[in-house]
């Protein structure tokens, strides 16, 4: 992913109030430790990094209620908005990157596109296939009370983890023959 | 209800709206306006976003059976179920038995307000919340959405806090926005954690994969759909698209055009039924025995050492998913030229935020049963009937601001003219409609408003009004002339008449000897359509038009053949076949004008707007064409001659002079505004440029008795921007007049501002 993607995507996250961290692999769990506030829940990355011992995997309906920070994998970056997509897995990763009140999304470098356009490419064999991602922007906001509010029903932070692993984009949304084409 | 009664009845909702919400609705939809221009302005590739998201729904809709089924297979190999329901009885039934008394939770939906699903569920026993926080507040309120986007956006943060405090009187009541918005969550989470079935709307539906998309900020749809483990999406059968891969360009502009945000907080792309596992937190306080039996809060949601990704393309095995597509009326919609347009619409609101007649009333007043805004005339048309469609419809005055607004290119004006047409021709006959007999053709039927009869015919009156001036204005000018008018034909006493002139444009010009230009020495040749204000009320810009073109080399001409309505009026008050007509007879003078190789030069926007916009309606495409390309806005004229090279030494420059100039907002969608602005400028004029939609008198609309206080409301932005303005410039009769009453003062056209001096 070239450098000016990347440095869109750390500016357009944080224009719509993310925080966006850049580590190299092996700081990936001491920067999430950093960053969590506990009681915190997660969803086991399926890359070779490890989650902190402070967040609970496999957690149960009562330690999501629970907890302050919920920490998921993204799947991808969108550089144009500052954009995640978050699949919907059978871990749960949906309801624990959304009902804590901090979301802590780890991305890997190389799996930043351009656009929108490349990102419903990637999208596009995988829901075929039965998938359902979101892309979550920011926060949760409302502007239903009068002015606007982040934080509604869903987190009022997010920061993203973004892993410069020098990588090519691999797998992790194309499990099903999918993925992308750059 | 006789007439005058029904519209003092009028009148009076409309004032008890510009009280109570006005204020609100004006700051917000401003707000949200304010946000489109900034964020379209950011996308490089705008015009042609918007051309593609056209291209997809004209697609999406003409092959909308095949899409269906396809859905419905895509829907079935995924493990839900596709149910199309005939109307909303139909659809309501179908939920009814899915949700079988439960506990339900809601995300937004115009379309369950359409189906009125709250109220059938709630027959049952169901208990059913809200829980996107503007809907909750209605909710809690009892009051209707006042914008499909912002459904409370009428509220203010005050009213919100005080209807918190009595519904639930709590020990520290939330007062700041951010304390409202912490209650309206703890109170809601607690209710989606009991829920038993969550109904949410869905944006778009992709037929390839049976996705979903919603389109949020909040959160709460996505909890709506993840907690419980049945899921009923209720949706029009409008919104299939094709493929996934068609969201892009939607999903780019649907947030900029509705809000101004550049991409809402969350799409959610739901493919279901979905991987996730229910969410069952247990101490069900409102749910089913059997859902608080089933919970299990202390066991793991998933199996003990699943990751990230795993089981994503597996829907989970507790799970049920029920989509709903609604048809109530949308596929004979999908049969009516007139109104197919509307199943384009993506419910963004943008035309509702880029109106000016909306951002001072709101939904209330713009808006039928659900839907509201200047695409709700389609909607309301063709889902509950022209009746409801008739009780707003007036409010569309055609100013067409929301068309380079609408993210799918609809063009909303003419959905509201053709809706108007047809609430006209299904109108009984009324009481006075004798006073108007004379000026209305045989084409529209007899149960016509005498208001449009009136305004829809100007060209008949002004002629009658010029041959017999003095007499014609002393008597408009007259107290009990003016009681009547009110009464009788709907004319707001508090408006000042248009004064006619004895001597109209086309006789002072034959009387001054025709063309001054030689034909040899003439850098062009053109016609100055003398229409129907210039050349017999506003004569002096039509005069000062002359003077500018013959300095600049034109040979001009004025023909008195070409006085002929170009059918603005007529159209603007719904009257489709007198416009018809007019357009054919201006057709049958001025194409043989542009053949002969003559340019014809429109002064009012609006007529120049009828040849561009409305003219492909009206005549055969051959001809609308060739007589838009050979008409200018006057000022677009003289850009262009200035532009090739013709010398500006006879004109009168403005030596560092300030002017505010009001460009006319049927021109400013032509995209002609800038021209009057460049020519200005080059001859030294200092150009403030207004930041108003439209006016608010928006032709007749501000003459009429019922909408005089509506139309001034719209005008007060205006006001307070130019109130300090020593010279006003507006290209537009009707805002000319509009300026004049909000400043006191006399608003010219730019061209009596650069004209040579009268000799």
């Amino acid at each position: 992913m070239s450098a000016d993607t990347l440095s869109a995507f750390v500016d357009n996250a944080e224009r719509h109030h993310a925080t966006v961290h850049r580590v190299e692999p092996d700081a990936v769990a001491g920067t999430v430790a950093e960053l969590v506030d506990p009681p915190a829940v997660g969803v086991e990355l399926p890359w070779e990094f490890d989650l902190p011992e402070s967040v609970a995997t496999d957690p149960t309906p009562a330690e999501l209620d629970a907890a302050n920070t919920g920490v998921t994998a993204a799947g991808l970056g969108i550089a144009d908005y500052g954009s995640l997509v978050l699949e919907s897995d059978a871990a749960g990763s949906e309801a624990i990157s959304l009902f804590p009140e901090r979301h802590v999304a780890v991305l890997r470098a190389a799996d930043v596109v351009p656009g929108m356009r490349e990102a419903f490419g990637t999208l596009g064999d995988r829901l075929r296939a039965g998938a359902g991602a979101v892309l979550a922007t920011g926060p949760s906001a409302t502007a239903d009370m009068g002015e606007l509010v982040i934080g509604a029903h869903g987190p009022r932070a997010v920061d993203v983890v973004l892993v410069d692993d020098g990588g090519e984009r691999a797998d992790t949304l194309a499990a099903d023959g999918g993925g992308g084409d750059e | 209800m006789s007439r005058s009664d029904s519209r003092e009845a009028t009148a009076n909702r409309i004032e008890h709206l510009l009280d109570t919400e006005g204020d609100a609705v004006a700051e917000n939809t401003r707000g949200f306006n304010r946000g489109r221009y900034e964020s379209t302005d950011e996308l490089d590739d705008y015009e042609s976003l918007k051309s593609e998201a056209r291209a997809i729904k004209e697609d999406a809709v003409e092959r909308l059976p095949e899409l269906i089924d396809e859905l419905r297979d895509s829907v079935e190999a995924n493990g839900g179920h596709l149910y199309v329901a005939d109307d909303a009885a139909d659809a309501n039934e179908y939920v009814r038995e899915v949700v079988d008394g439960g506990s339900v939770v809601k995300s937004k939906s115009m379309t369950t307000e359409e189906l009125e699903l709250n109220d059938a569920l709630r027959a049952d026993g169901a208990r059913v919340t809200e829980t996107d926080l503007g809907e909750w507040v209605l909710q809690l309120a009892d009051e209707e959405p006042s914008h499909i986007v912002g459904p409370a956006i009428h509220k203010s943060r005050e009213g919100i806090a005080e209807l918190f405090r009595e519904r639930f009187d709590p020990d520290d009541p939330p007062e700041t926005a951010e304390e409202l918005t912490r209650f309206a969550r703890e109170k809601l989470l607690s209710e989606i954690r009991d829920a038993d079935v969550g109904v949410t709307g869905a944006n778009f539906l992709t037929a390839d994969s049976g996705t979903m998309a919603l389109v949020t900020s909040e959160g709460n749809a996505r909890k709506t759909a993840v907690v419980p483990d049945t899921h009923v999406a209720v949706a029009g059968v409008e919104k299939v698209i094709p493929t996934v891969e068609d969201l892009a360009p939607f999903v780019e502009l649907i947030g900029r055009s509705g809000t101004g945000q550049d991409v809402t907080s969350y799409v959610s792309l739901f493919t279901p039924p979905t991987p996730s596992p229910p969410v069952e937190f247990g101490e069900a306080r409102g749910a089913s025995a059997e859902r608080t039996e089933s919970a299990e809060p202390d066991e793991p949601m998933a199996e003990p050492g699943t990751a990230a990704g795993d089981g994503a393309t597996e829907p989970h095995p507790d799970r049920e998913f029920h989509l709903v597509l609604v048809d109530n009326g949308r596929r004979s919609m999908r049969e009516d030229d007139d109104l197919r347009e509307t199943l384009y619409c993506i419910r963004c609101g943008a035309c509702s935020n880029s109106c000016g007649n909306f951002q001072s009333v709101g939904g209330h007043a713009f808006g039928g049963e659900t839907y509201s805004g200047g695409i709700a005339a389609g909607w309301e048309a063709g889902i509950e009937g022209l009746d409801t469609a008739d009780e707003f419809n007036d409010l569309c005055t055609g100013c067409t601001r929301c068309v380079p607004a609408c993210p799918v290119e609809i063009d909303i004006p003419w959905i509201n003219t053709a809706v108007r047409d047809r609430i006209n021709r299904s109108a009984e006959p009324g009481e006075f409609d004798h006073l108007v007999d004379g000026l209305v053709p045989d084409e529209e039927s007899t149960g016509l408003d005498p208001a449009k009869r009136l305004f829809g015919n100007f060209e008949t009156l002004a002629r009658l009004g010029s041959a017999t001036v003095p007499v014609s204005n002393w008597a408009a000018d007259l107290g009990p002339v003016r009681a009547a008018m009110d009464r009788w034909l709907g004319v707001a006493r508090d408006r000042e008449l248009p004064s006619f002139e004895r001597e109209t444009l086309v006789d002072w010009f034959a009387a001054r000897g025709g063309p001054r230009v030689p034909e040899g020495m003439a850098r062009r040749e053109a016609v100055i359509y003398p229409d129907v204000y210039t050349n017999h009320v506003a004569v002096g810009r039509g005069r000062a038009a002359v003077r500018t073109l013959e300095a600049l080399g034109v040979r001009v001409r004025v023909p008195e053949s070409a006085a002929v309505g170009s059918g603005r009026a007529p159209l603007s008050q719904g009257m489709v076949e007198t416009a018809r007509r007019s357009a054919e007879r201006c057709r049958d003078v001025l194409l043989p004008e542009i053949e002969a190789g003559r340019d014809v030069v429109v002064i009012e926007p609006s007529d120049l707007a009828a040849f561009d916009r409305e003219y492909e309606r009206l005549l055969p495409t051959a001809d609308a064409e060739r007589i838009a390309d050979g008409s200018y806005e006057l000022l677009e004229y003289v850009f262009g001659l200035l532009d090739n090279g013709a010398d500006p030494e006879g004109l009168t420059a403005g030596d560092g002079e300030a002017v505010a100039y009001h460009a006319h907002c049927q021109q400013r969608t032509l995209g002609l505004e800038a021209h009057t602005v460049a020519v200005l400028e080059r001859l030294g004029y200092g150009v403030t440029t207004s930041e108003t939609e439209c006016c608010g008198m928006a032709g007749s609309f501000g003459y009429k008795s019922e909408y005089y206080e509506l139309s001034m409301d719209v005008g007060e932005p205006l006001a307070d921007q130019f109130g300090d303005a020593a010279r006003v410039l507006a290209s537009g009769t009707s805002c000319t007049d509009q300026l004049d009453a909000l400043l006191d003062g006399s608003t010219e056209h730019p061209i009596e501002a650069i004209a040579p001096p009268e000799p």
